[in-house]
């Protein structure tokens, strides 16, 4: 059938096409742009969905834009990684689009909801892209995509700090992207290929040259950037903290850990664990970078006051384990680190739709008046609980599962201090995890006529605080799955286990 | 390759070098919201010129059939840096689009004039 031969671009084409349509669809009924954000970005999950089943049953898919053979044409390409990647996001996107009715009303102008949803399914449609392609250049343009799509989205929010946060991560991203844009160049010198699978063809002969040296130097600078690696993180805290709340949600569980995907197929799959043992011995970097980015993360997010900024340093924590558990290229530990891709996605993305709803509720930002609110909105700070266990790493959570592939892995690779790094980090978790959690219950409730709520009907409604279900119930899913996954490990590990020894075995 | 090489027939890349260096100290140093964004064009520029110096092919002359060419130049390069453009000129249109924002909610687009404004409002600790 022609039609299921094509789903690899049309999970990057409908949410491209619809994030066109959008403008033109309100023009005839103003909720349609919801509606339509919502279904397309349904219809990217299912479609990723079955090509992640494909993979597993059949192994790689490739696809021809336009019918051109690779190293000429543009390629898309689906393996364990990937499909593993494309699930994750177009989920995760399915989510936040169903949240964001209620919780986006409430938080910008309803003038421009036409344009934050178009944004919306932009960004969407570049992050699936940069997933997905096998073309290095590709990878540069959906990477500017999603990043153009993400500026607007956070200057959408409506405190005026959105807008200086937006501006300083638009310089910082554009450094990074060029960086990416200036690899590139320097690659298709050396080698006269964009094709990322015979880019790893060719570069190993070409190991020796300083233009590869000086193409990977960038990338590195370049995709950390994007993905928030510790020093290169400063622009994160502020886009995330005053971005609106079903924003900071989807950057936080998706984007950067995209960042994180694109660091791994430049590393495993263009560059070889080869060029790490003859040329730079970057890996080790990575580790000592990725353990300084898991305790200073965990550290500045302790003296945070502010909920959302809380969060965030706490992503660059998280991120640190990702790369962490990539840098020590043992098939343990690199499951470790791409499940926790996953589990990030979902414990993080739990939280910050925990506090969407209490902003929508309450208006409360402030960790300090949090208090007592355990009584009053028992599903939502149920959620809350569950997910800051699972960042703390409790078993049966899924937080516990990633750290202990790691941690295992640290061990298998002989690096012991990695396994104090992850205890010292969990600690550190729960301790500005932990007295949230139990203020939440324990504490005494502010006044509430303190309370400045997003949302239209606010605090109106004595009796039912909870949020609305259209934004209860992706909380509560994703909640949910971090309890789910955390039992039922072995989908995701098998799934994990299979990118891990394709991308170490891929020495080619 | 002579030393002298690098003037003579590698000026492009040192062009190239000197340009992004420019671009990349005023996206850096510069405290006027615009002069950055001026800075961060000069910086994409050196990045075509780089591509483009990359595509040129001794002798070769523009890739359309002419009468009597027997070289061309490589267009793929060039092709590339077309989108590379486009994606420049949307960045800046979204940053001078902050830009304005930026002016009508602060007053001013220059950085440590915002800052002073954000501590007085008591949002910056």
């Amino acid at each position: 059938m022609r039609l299921v031969e094509d789903f690899p671009v049309l999970v990057v084409v409908v949410p491209l096409v619809t994030a066109v349509l959008i403008p033109l669809l309100r023009l005839l009924r103003r909720d349609l742009g919801y509606w339509a954000a919502l279904a397309a970005s349904a219809a990217s999950f299912v479609l990723s969905l079955f090509l992640l089943r494909g993979v597993l049953a059949h192994g790689r898919i490739s696809y021809w834009l336009g019918g051109w053979q690779p190293p000429w044409g543009i390629e898309y390409v689906v393996d364990y990684l990937n499909g593993f990647v494309l699930v994750v996001v177009s989920f995760i996107a399915v989510l936040v689009a169903f949240y964001c009715k209620k919780s986006i009303e409430a938080e910008i102008p309803s003038g421009r909801l036409g344009v934050f949803y178009s944004a919306f399914m932009l960004l969407v449609a570049g992050l699936l892209g940069i997933v997905i392609t096998g073309d290095i250049f590709n990878l540069y343009v959906f990477i500017e995509i999603s990043s153009l799509a993400s500026y607007t989205l956070i200057a959408s929010g409506r405190r005026n700090e959105a807008l200086t946060a937006s501006y300083n991560y638009l310089i910082l991203g554009t450094i990074g992207a060029t960086f990416i844009l200036l690899g590139v160049g320097h690659l298709y010198m050396v080698t006269g290929t964009l094709n990322m699978a015979d880019l790893s063809h060719r570069l190993p002969e070409l190991y020796g040259s300083t233009v590869v040296l000086t193409a990977f130097a960038f990338f590195s600078v370049g995709l950390s950037l994007k993905l928030a690696l510790f020093p290169l993180h400063v622009w994160m805290p502020d886009a995330y903290a005053t971005a609106p709340s079903p924003v900071s949600a989807i950057l936080a569980a998706t984007s950067t850990k995209v960042g994180a995907y694109a660091l791994l197929r430049v590393m495993f799959s263009v560059f070889s664990p080869r060029f790490d043992a003859e040329v730079v011995p970057f890996m080790s970097i990575l580790v000592v970078l990725g353990s300084v980015a898991v305790l200073a993360g965990s550290v500045l997010a302790i003296a945070q006051r502010d909920i959302k900024r809380m969060l965030a340093y706490s992503s660059v924590g998280q991120i640190g384990y990702i790369v962490l558990g990539a840098a020590m290229a043992n098939r343990t530990a690199m499951t470790g680190s791409l499940l926790h891709i996953l589990n990030h996605a979902l414990m993080k993305g739990a939280l910050f739709l925990v506090v969407g709803v209490v902003v929508y509720r309450t208006g409360i930002l402030r960790i300090a008046d949090l208090r007592g609110l355990g009584r009053k909105m028992p599903l939502t700070m149920g959620a809350f609980t569950v997910a800051a266990l699972s960042m703390i790493g409790v078993p049966l959570t899924v937080g516990f599962v990633s750290k202990w592939y790691l941690a295992l892995g640290a061990l298998e690779a002989g690096m012991w201090y990695v396994v104090a790094v992850i205890l010292l980090s969990s600690v550190l978790t729960a301790v500005y995890f932990w007295r949230i959690v139990e203020s939440i219950y324990f504490g005494e409730p502010v006044a509430e006529e303190s309370w400045a709520p997003a949302g239209p009907e606010g605090a109106a409604s004595a009796s039912g605080r909870e949020a609305p279900w259209s934004m209860l119930l992706p909380t509560l899913v994703m909640a949910g799955l971090c309890v789910v996954f955390g039992i039922a490990t072995s989908v995701p590990v098998e799934v994990a286990h299979r990118a891990a020894d394709m991308l170490l075995s891929r020495g080619l | 390759m002579s030393p002298f090489s690098l003037f003579t027939t590698e000026y492009p890349y040192l062009f190239y070098i000197v340009l992004a260096m420019v671009g990349f100290y005023a996206m850096i140093a510069k405290n006027n919201l615009i002069k950055k964004i001026i800075g961060m064009n000069i910086f994409q520029t050196a990045v075509f010129l780089f591509y483009i110096a990359m595509g040129k092919v001794e002798g070769g002359t523009a890739p359309i059939l002419w009468a009597g060419a027997t070289r061309y130049d490589n267009p793929l390069p060039h092709v590339l840096i077309l989108t590379a453009i486009v994606v420049s000129v949307s960045t800046t249109a979204v940053a001078f689009a902050l830009i304005v924002r930026i002016y009508r909610a602060f007053g001013t687009i220059e950085e440590d004039r915002i800052l002073e404004r954000k501590r007085k409002k008591g949002e910056l600790p």
